[in-house]
């Protein structure tokens, strides 16, 4: 970027062309006032706070609209500057409320601050109040306009950052007011309640309900929630965390926040439900025991269950070192592979079709990168709601000219921002993908360059998708055959395109074949290893990514590595003084299976919760209970906890050191922001005190001691240390070594494999088709308020105020036909059993249900179908059969 | 003496219809225009010193100069028949009577600079005229005088209605793009001018329906023709609306450059039952006002400029004897007051102030120091906000009160009107 030199209240002063008068005053520690401007937004111009004078400009312009040019005299304050700047200051607290010591933003005010600053005492003019709108009709904030300067922030945040768009500014003059469509209570737009616009307020209009004191101090860490992995800074006062804020130096999020980062990232973490000290169960009861007696009795019974008899669950939840630790004490003191964690639910077929078609089983570029696609080719995620802040970002790209394809049965907010928006029926993604490959082939659109030079196999595709006509593809997939050759022909044109996709993708018993077909798509068009290309799985949660990396899987080691390939075993025998064994062990769903029939008789679950996360919870709950040793460590007393023999107390994320790996591969680190909880410990703290005590020591100083370690065995992490990460380098694996910068964008040159590969995959239907008896269609899935299974969100009363329980979503018609009112209590059914719930009505296509799995009370998972994909053995969790009733 | 250039045809029959557009010659200028380069188009615009008859008087060629030759993005003419400045009513009538002129102009123009959408906001409470150019379009679609390959020369416009949603600051041009988007109409912060980012990012050029009717006249008649209608630089003729206490309000088409005095007293007749004048206000209710001692100037751009008021839209207000002024002030504050979008601070608080206090005036409560804190608050506003809305009230407000001073501080003085509930010229309320 070129400079320009100009003069700033005498003192000379160097600014990027482009930037702002504002800009380059502040840079040189100028400081001018203002109400409107915020780094983030664009410049508004509305206050008038900022007016300077340039020499040889009429009037004085604002500072913050004003842009920067060679030699350009400015003066930032003068007698008249001064006094216009105080007009504005009267103007706007002449119809202010002077109420400031009762005001929630007493001395956080910026009028406040300002009237202070510039001496303003009187506005001279007769006091009026605003006749103005109080919005008290959402549960978390609450909107009094009366205190409002008109600055937009909150609009400008809302449609600009966060691109829900649900405030405007409606009226007009002094009786301008933000607000909802038509002016009704915020509750009820499509307000995503994450809370920018209040955190943008300058004044009290805008005000939580339960503003919490001032934090004694402030920590950086990461989110615990989806993978996306947003900076927070948590504050802390008097030893508990209260509240949580963006971090602007995180190039993800860059301050925002979403509604379960915002409220739900730290109210969990001193509620008063955390467990503090270890359970044993005695006489069928769960009491209070000791940690000596609790862990004990673990080694006790571990030692006469090593080897097959013996399983464990990781969890996508916990750091990587953890992960790391629980994988070393199964396979090294445990003498077994079986090690698994919910993975195997929402990505397994990821894993196992971008491994097979690219040879890496991961999202290929960066978050950041997304926007410079010209073409975004959105299905089975309702990336909004999932993965917000990414949404955020992407609706942002929308908005600067990207155009959004979007394949997905529901109508999710995405929607309305989709040049195309094809609702293809659950289960038929294959025919959709071959459709769109057969169109660009038969148009001429393909990248037959590419193909040539990069992949192999492609011959056999071009055969097969000869018959995927768009008639056929339409018969087969509900979507209209003209939207399907235009929404080929759009990705086509992409120059680049880029496939974000999730579990609506995955969740599937062709879930690898699903996979498989995007990466077919991807490859055909030419968009692999290029900026603004690629085939974007995005990742369920915080650090599901780094589970799989570091090993937390039954057939690898961390990085990957095959535990069947001897050099490998042999490489971890070596690091590990020990020996290994040479059998892959068994998936979640396979140990489920063992657990029951006896086969595996002690199981230790940490930090997941199958009793709400698997298919056909009440399988799951036969099999836990079929388990003879069963040990589970958690924050919580979890659906699963209870049922366990020993319960073990961890930590939160708010506790501990770690490193999370996000979607994008990124590894980022976690800082400690309190201490943990008397009683509590780490997972990992907890594993090496039980390897020790089982006669094999394991002992570390610290998380970093841990992180070297998987650093020194792990290719694609060679060069992460802790030193780096605190020095704020963005590493995304492969990063083999200490001077790496990292990998953004994966298959640059080649693929990991060495060509890319093609593979020719007939449509095969979903396992469980609706009939006479289960007409409807039920598919599952996350919403915006919570995640997972609740464990940590219901435990928030933020999120719990905004969706208090579970509900199912019926098509209007459907809705009418069995005579169900929205809001009404109704009876969902399956093969495998039955849950009542209220109705919502709106969102799904006709014929599918749709139910949130989140809620214990009426866990979706009671009837979702488990069976599994051939290859990845992942559930079917997106379509079963189903039947609606009214409930009696 | 007066001259007839766009109101030529008004007294027609069906002159509205594209038959008898046609009849008088009609599109004769496009198809002149089709055969000379887009750039023979705006030198003679240019020559012609057709300056831009919306209010601020920018020559029209030299706006569609500014366009760039070579865009990424589509190109776009907005025709602005707002028309919401109080007093004026002069667009209204050539949409209504001659709206093939404004198709005509407007294909022209957007030939000139290469534009091939464009679009006629016209004010939503102008019933009828949005009804007589949709269907003016029509007809001139069905004729081929629009669409693809005008008249075989390979160019294609497409012209579209937009009717707006009933706000002053959408004469505004930037406001005028945000509504013509379909969004609130608010100001744009420049730059980047229209020319450059206008209408969907595109460049884009907005202007006035008189001014684009002048334009087939302008190919027809040649430059020299319409630059010696008027003063220098102050090309051809204006239609001036003439509303208030004269014998014989209306619209008169004159040229450029006529003497407001010969106006008041020769076109319109004099003043209604010969009563004394009392003030004008020479270019609509946003344009400072004059005394009678002030008439004896010429009404064109230059000429009102140096006396310190403005041409503006040409909507001449004449205020008789016995007027209150103080009252005038209060209701013209009162209606930008409620037209200020609400972005800018000193244009939306200060404005409703200013209104507030004329109002406690005018009815015998205001307060000593109330006229010094109005004028302090005008002050503020001027030459202080995004868009002229604000500039808009403040200069005609400072002028009356400068200009009538004693008029106001009697009000203050006598706690009451002293001329009792006469109506003003706006006051069709009371």
């Amino acid at each position: 970027m070129a400079k320009v030199t100009l003069t700033i209240d005498g003192k000379t002063v160097q600014a990027e062309e482009g930037s702002t008068v504002l800009e380059a005053a502040s840079a040189a520690d100028i400081d001018i006032p203002t109400l409107c401007y915020a780094k983030d937004l664009e410049p508004y111009g509305g206050c008038r706070m900022c007016i300077v004078k340039v020499e040889g400009i009429r009037g004085m312009p604002p500072s913050c609209t004003t842009r920067v040019a060679e030699g350009m005299k400015v003066t930032t304050e003068d007698d008249e500057i001064l006094q216009a700047r105080r007009m504005v200051l009267r103007l706007l607290m002449a119809d202010h409320p002077s109420d400031c010591l009762s005001c929630p933003a007493n001395l956080e005010c910026e009028l406040q601050a300002l009237t202070k600053k510039l001496g303003v005492r009187e506005h001279g003019l007769i006091h009026l109040d605003r006749q103005a709108t109080l919005d008290e009709s959402h549960p978390v904030f609450i909107r009094d306009m009366k205190r409002c300067i008109l600055c937009a922030k909150c609009v400008r945040t809302c449609n600009e950052v966060v691109g829900a768009g649900a405030i405007g500014l409606i009226n007009r003059g002094h009786r301008a007011e933000p607000a909802p469509f038509l002016g009704t209570g915020i509750k009820f737009s499509n307000c995503e309640s994450c809370g920018e616009c209040v955190e943008h307020c300058p004044t009290g209009a805008l005000y939580y309900r339960e503003p919490g004191p001032e934090p004694d101090y402030e920590v950086s860490t990461i989110c615990p929630y989806c993978g996306t992995g947003c900076g927070l800074v948590l504050g802390v006062n008097k030893g508990k965390v209260i509240r949580a804020k963006g971090d602007p130096d995180n190039p993800i999020n860059q301050g925002h926040l979403c509604v379960k980062g915002r409220f739900g990232s730290y109210e969990f973490v001193n509620h008063p439900d955390r467990l503090k000290t270890p359970l044993v169960r005695k006489d069928g009861e769960l009491v209070e025991a000791s940690w000596d007696e609790a862990l004990d009795l673990v080694v006790q019974r571990f030692k006469e269950s090593k080897g097959d008899k013996f399983a464990a669950l990781a969890s996508a939840k916990e750091p990587n070192e953890d992960n790391y630790i629980m994988q070393k004490f199964a396979r090294a003191v445990m003498k077994t592979n079986s090690v698994d964690h919910c993975a195997r639910l929402c990505h397994a077929s990821t894993v196992a079709g971008l491994a097979a078609s690219f040879g890496s089983g991961a999202m290929t570029n960066s978050i950041e990168d997304m926007e410079q696609a010209e073409v975004v080719l959105v299905t089975g995620s309702n990336t909004t709601e999932n993965h917000p802040i990414i949404g955020n970002r992407l609706r942002h790209a929308i908005d600067k000219g990207t155009k959004l394809i979007l394949f997905d049965p529901r109508d999710i907010p995405l929607a309305g921002k989709a040049v195309i928006w094809c609702r293809q029926r659950p289960g038929t993604d294959v025919a959709w993908i071959n459709g769109l490959m057969h169109v660009i082939i038969e148009e001429g659109l393909a990248d037959l360059d590419y193909v040539r030079e990069r992949c192999e196999g492609f011959e056999a595709v071009e055969e097969l998708v000869k018959s995927y006509t768009p008639e056929r593809v339409s018969k087969i997939t509900g979507v209209p055959a003209q939207d399907l050759v235009e929404a080929a022909k759009l990705y086509a044109s992409g120059k680049p395109a880029t496939i974000i996709y999730s579990m609506g993708i995955t969740q599937h018993t062709t879930g690898t074949d699903n996979v498989k077909s995007l990466a077919n798509l991807a490859m055909l068009c030419g968009n692999m290893g290029k900026p603004g290309g690629g085939v974007n799985p995005l990742r369920g949660q915080n650090n599901v990514q780094g589970a799989c990396d570091v090993g937390g899987l039954p057939n690898v080691y961390s990085g990957y590595q095959k535990v069947t390939d001897p050099a490998a075993r042999k490489k971890f025998e070596e690091a590990w003084h020990t020996d290994l064994p040479a059998e892959a062990g068994l998936t979640i769903t396979e140990i489920l299976e063992a657990a029951e029939k006896g086969e595996v008789k002690a199981l230790y679950i940490m930090g997941e919760n199958p009793m709400l996360s698997d298919p056909d919870v009440t399988h799951v709950e036969k099999a836990l209970k079929a388990t003879e040793f069963l040990v589970v460590q958690d924050i919580f007393l979890t659906e699963t906890a209870r049922l366990a023999d020993v319960v073990l107390p961890a930590v939160t994320f708010a506790e501990r050191d770690g490193t999370f790996t996000n979607t994008e591969r990124r590894v980022q680190r976690l800082h400690q922001v309190i201490p943990p909880l008397s009683g509590c410990r780490k997972d990992w703290e907890i594993i090496c005190d039980i390897a020790t005590r089982m006669g094999y020591p394991m002992s570390y100083e610290s998380e970093s001691e841990i992180q070297d370690e998987i650093a020194e065995l792990t290719p694609s992490y060679g060069g992460i240390t802790y030193d780096r990460l605190d020095r704020g380098d963005q590493l995304a694996w492969p990063c083999p070594t200490k001077d790496h910068p990292g990998t953004p964008i994966l298959h640059t040159k080649k693929f990991t494999r060495g060509k890319g590969k093609f593979f020719a995959i007939e449509y095969i239907s979903a396992d469980e088709l609706p009939d006479k008896d289960f007409p409807m269609v039920l598919t599952t899935g996350r919403i915006l308020e919570h995640f997972h299974t609740g464990t940590m969100t219901r435990k928030s009363k933020s999120l719990h105020a905004l969706v208090p329980g579970p509900y199912v979503e019926i098509h209007p018609a459907d809705a009418r036909h069995y005579k169900i009112r929205d809001g009404e209590k109704v009876r969902v059914s399956s093969r495998r059993g039955s849950i009542e719930l209220i109705a919502k009505v709106g969102r799904v296509d006709r014929g599918l249900i749709f139910i949130p799995f989140h809620f214990f009370e009426a866990a979706a998972n009671v009837l979702t179908n488990p069976a599994v994909d051939p290859v990845a053995k992942i559930p079917e969790y997106k379509v079963c059969a189903a039947r609606l009733e009214k409930s009696a | 003496m007066t001259e007839k250039i766009l109101t030529a045809r008004f007294e027609k029959p069906d002159s509205y219809r594209l038959s008898s557009y046609v009849e008088d010659g009609g599109y004769e200028a496009l198809k002149k225009a089709l055969s000379k380069t887009p750039d023979e188009i705006i030198d003679i615009v240019k020559a012609a010193g057709l300056r831009g008859r919306g209010g601020a008087g920018f020559p029209a060629g030299v706006k569609w100069s500014f366009v760039p030759k070579e865009s990424e993005k589509p190109k776009y003419l907005c025709v602005n028949g707002d028309e919401g400045e109080p007093g004026t009513f002069k667009d209204r009538y050539i949409m209504e009577l001659d709206p093939h002129a404004i198709i005509e102009g407007a294909a022209i123009a957007s030939y000139a600079f290469g534009a091939h959408v464009a679009y006629i906001y016209i004010r939503g409470e102008f019933k009828l005229p949005i009804e007589r150019v949709e269907n003016a379009l029509a007809e001139a679609r069905q004729a081929g005088f629009l669409g693809a390959n005008i008249l075989d020369s390979g160019y294609d416009l497409d012209i579209w209605v937009h009717p707006g949603a009933g706000a002053y600051v959408c004469g505004e041009e930037t406001a005028l793009i945000e509504s013509n988007e379909g969004h609130r109409g608010m100001p744009r912060i420049k730059p980047p001018f229209p020319a450059i980012v206008g209408l969907f990012g595109g460049p884009t050029v907005v202007n006035n329906i008189e001014t684009l009717s002048y334009v087939p006249h302008i190919i027809n008649k040649g430059p020299e023709w319409f630059a010696a209608m008027g003063p220098e630089k102050n090309g051809g003729t204006k239609l001036f609306g003439v509303s208030g206490h004269v014998k014989r309000p209306g619209l008169y088409e004159l040229r450029m450059g006529t003497p407001l005095r010969k106006i008041i007293y020769e076109v319109c007749g004099g003043m209604r039952g010969d009563k004394e004048l009392k003030a004008v206000i020479p270019g609509g209710s946003s344009t400072p006002i004059l005394t009678p001692g002030e008439i004896d100037v010429n009404m064109d751009y230059d000429s009102l400029a140096k006396i310190g008021t403005m041409f503006g839209s040409g909507a001449i207000i004449v205020i008789e004897e016995g007027t209150c002024i103080p009252r005038l002030a209060a209701r013209l504050a009162k209606f930008y007051a409620h037209e200020s979008c609400g972005q800018c601070t000193p244009c939306r608080e200060g404005v409703p102030w200013i209104a507030k206090i004329l109002d406690r005036v005018e009815n015998g409560m205001g307060l000593p120091g109330d006229l010094d804190q109005v004028l302090k608050i005008c002050d503020n506003i001027q030459g202080k906000t995004i868009c002229p809305l604000g500039d808009a009230c403040a200069m005609p407000i400072r002028a009356m009160i400068v200009k009538f001073r004693a008029e106001f501080e009697r009000h203050v003085e006598e706690g009451g009107c002293p001329f009792g509930p006469t109506p003003t010229p706006w006051d069709s309320e009371s």
